[in-house]
């Protein structure tokens, strides 16, 4: 108001009514939406909350480690998932690492410059095939090809170890691990690249004058200047891989006995639980148990998302590949 | 006297060698990307083949157990999901990118765009199941109509996948409209809402229709969010959003583990053109947003 008085009558006359309605609208509606976004976020956390209370009520905060899923007897608890979930994630991200800082480094300090563009979309466009897509070439393709050649081999070489003991099968732990590389190699590569391509040339050029190989540049100057960077990449893609239903459980077998111990055996994840009883009328206390491992599976991404968005803003990149 | 040999050797020797493995092992490791990319796409044409034709876009399921038939209720019923999807997705997503661009002190900015990318991270089957709450298994309803599945309450949570992905693009695509054309609105003494609507939003327009186009893409193969709230529906074509809609990848979801070889040829035949239409979207959109990129980067 005071402001407003103040103002030369001139101005004043030459403000529309119309355009300061307009701008105060435009504000506010623009807040609103951002708002919006946070509402939605908090509304998630809540709802999933919410609807988890009886169950968690029920079963108390041992219901994260219990181990028994059974329907019947209606008892609950969400161990054999969570370990599923930790196994396969972690598992992929074990091969989805090396491969994807090896992609990135390709991409940005060896291909010649002329394919690097188009080499990088088409590592991003393995990001834009549906899961589900994925998910039916991992039962109809991976799966038996799995069974048939790879896990044979390894039961054959290393079948002393209990990993890999146990007859081959098609819908398995090993097989969501290796979807799971399949599907997180595009997030961790994008971000990795960028990563690269934010370190100054003149750090690297100063490395080849001194005499360094490329690979000895690679491993001494560039990889150490975005270090904390590919850890943050590699979280974001685990953050991917923890999330992933839809593909895992067309892959994994979906069984409810102990998670297994070796990767060719049957099991299952918290995402791939959820995705995998949909179409089951539950109880009421399955269905709230069922959300509870909705809200598990929330507070993990939660977190290692949290934690890989705040070290990847540290570096500013370009974010041009859309993760 | 004894020739000097420019042969490398010893430590030399070792490092050059060194160098070429590491260069071999990112070879291969792009390869093996580029050539996933591939058999994927190929499995998909392969298999496809046989049970690609007209009938698989203008007829309904068969009669169990019987050949023939198609999937026309499913793309119907994902054109509609993702109209309502987009309808919702496209102006919040918008507002959201104006709000940070035009709008918010840097700080803020920042926090909402951190926003942004933990809903973008939240697993989409959390979001399905968060819609299921609110839509299907709520007192009081708060979406949709009645305590059952819907194609608004499908469309909701498509949109919230959504709306992160448009946000992101505009708002990244809004801070390349150069400063100087807000500038030379305000000198004519244009408003700020003016600016914002006549300047700096047509000179995006390209960039939000392509952050549109990327999410879309992306919207139309979700499964997850839909499998709770989408997903029990007739078997034939349908355009009631009131109750729930077959769509395209909950079809292939079903029919890829079915027992019905029948079916299996149609998940596929559904994943091509699933797949054709996600491909050549976000490759396209891609190419236009580095187009705008650039011209708007020059201006």
């Amino acid at each position: 108001m005071e402001a407003g008085a103040s103002e030369p009558s001139v101005l004043r006359r030459t403000r529309h009514l119309g355009d300061r309605i307009g701008d105060l609208g435009l504000a506010a509606l623009a807040a609103a939406a951002a708002a919006l976004a946070l509402v939605v976020i908090a509304a998630i956390v809540w709802k999933l909350i919410d609807g988890a209370w009886p169950a968690i009520r029920h079963f108390g905060i041992a219901f994260v480690w219990h181990q028994t899923w059974n329907p019947v007897t209606g008892v609950f608890g969400a161990r054999e998932f969570v370990i599923g979930t930790l196994v396969t994630s972690f598992g992929a991200m074990l091969l989805a690492a090396p491969l994807s800082i090896a992609i990135a480094l390709f991409l940005t300090e060896l291909a010649p410059p002329a394919i690097r563009v188009p080499i990088a979309t088409l590592v991003e466009m393995l990001a834009a095939v549906p899961s589900v897509v994925v998910g039916l070439w991992g039962i109809f393709v991976l799966g038996p090809f799995m069974r048939s050649s790879i896990e044979p081999f390894l039961s054959r070489s290393f079948g002393w170890i209990p990993l890999f003991s146990g007859s081959p099968s098609q819908a398995g732990v090993l097989v969501a691990i290796v979807v799971l590389t399949i599907m997180t190699i595009p997030i961790t590569s994008a971000v990795c690249r960028e990563l690269f391509l934010s370190v100054p040339r003149d750090v690297k050029e100063a490395s080849i004058a001194l005499g360094a190989t490329r690979w000895e540049t690679v491993r001494g100057v560039v990889v150490p200047y975005v270090r904390g960077g590919i850890v943050a990449a590699i979280t974001l893609g685990l953050g991917r891989a923890l999330g992933e239903a839809i593909a895992v459980t067309q892959v994994i077998g979906n069984s409810l006995r102990p998670f297994p111990l070796s990767l060719f055996g049957q099991g299952n994840t918290l995402a791939s639980q959820l995705a995998s009883s949909y179409q089951s009328a539950p109880t009421n206390i399955e269905l709230q148990s069922l959300v509870s491992l909705g809200v598990i599976l929330l507070a993990i991404t939660f977190g290692s998302n949290v934690i890989a968005q705040r070290i990847v803003a540290r570096f500013e990149l370009q974010r041009a590949g859309g993760w | 006297m004894e020739a000097i040999s420019l042969q490398a050797r010893g430590r030399s020797r070792r490092r050059l060698v060194e160098n070429r493995v590491a260069v071999a092992v990112a070879v291969l490791a792009a390869l093996f990307a580029v050539a996933m990319l591939g058999i994927l796409v190929g499995s998909v044409l392969a298999r496809a083949r046989g049970a690609l034709s007209s009938e698989l876009f203008t007829r309904g399921p068969a009669v169990f157990g019987q050949a023939g038939g198609g999937i026309a209720p499913a793309f119907v019923g994902t054109s509609i999901l993702i109209g309502i999807a987009t309808a919702i997705a496209l102006p919040v997503g918008v507002l959201v990118a104006i709000y940070v661009n035009e709008f918010a002190r840097k700080r803020v900015a920042r926090q909402v765009k951190l926003w942004l990318d933990v809903l973008n991270g939240f697993p989409s089957i959390v979001i399905g199941i968060f819609v299921f709450e609110l839509a299907v298994a709520a007192k009081v309803p708060l979406i949709g109509i009645g305590h059952h599945q819907s194609a608004w309450a499908g469309g909701f949570a498509l949109s919230i996948i959504m709306v992160p992905l448009v946000s992101r693009t505009t708002i990244e695509v809004l801070a390349l409209v150069p400063r100087e054309l807000r500038e030379a609105s305000y000198a004519l003494g244009v408003s700020k809402w003016r600016t914002v609507t006549s300047v700096v939003l047509p000179t995006a327009i390209g960039g939000i229709v392509t952050a549109t186009t990327l999410a879309v893409a992306r919207a139309a193969g979700e499964t997850a969010p839909l499998l709770f709230t989408c997903s029990i529906f007739g078997q034939v074509v349908s355009t009631n959003p009131n109750g729930s809609l077959a769509s395209v990848p909950v079809i292939i979801f079903e029919y890829s583990e079915s027992p019905d070889r029948n079916l299996n040829a149609q998940a596929w035949a559904a994943a091509f053109v699933l797949i054709a239409f996600v491909l050549v979207t976000s490759l396209a959109a891609r190419v236009v947003l580095e187009r705008s990129r650039r011209k708007l980067g020059r201006v």
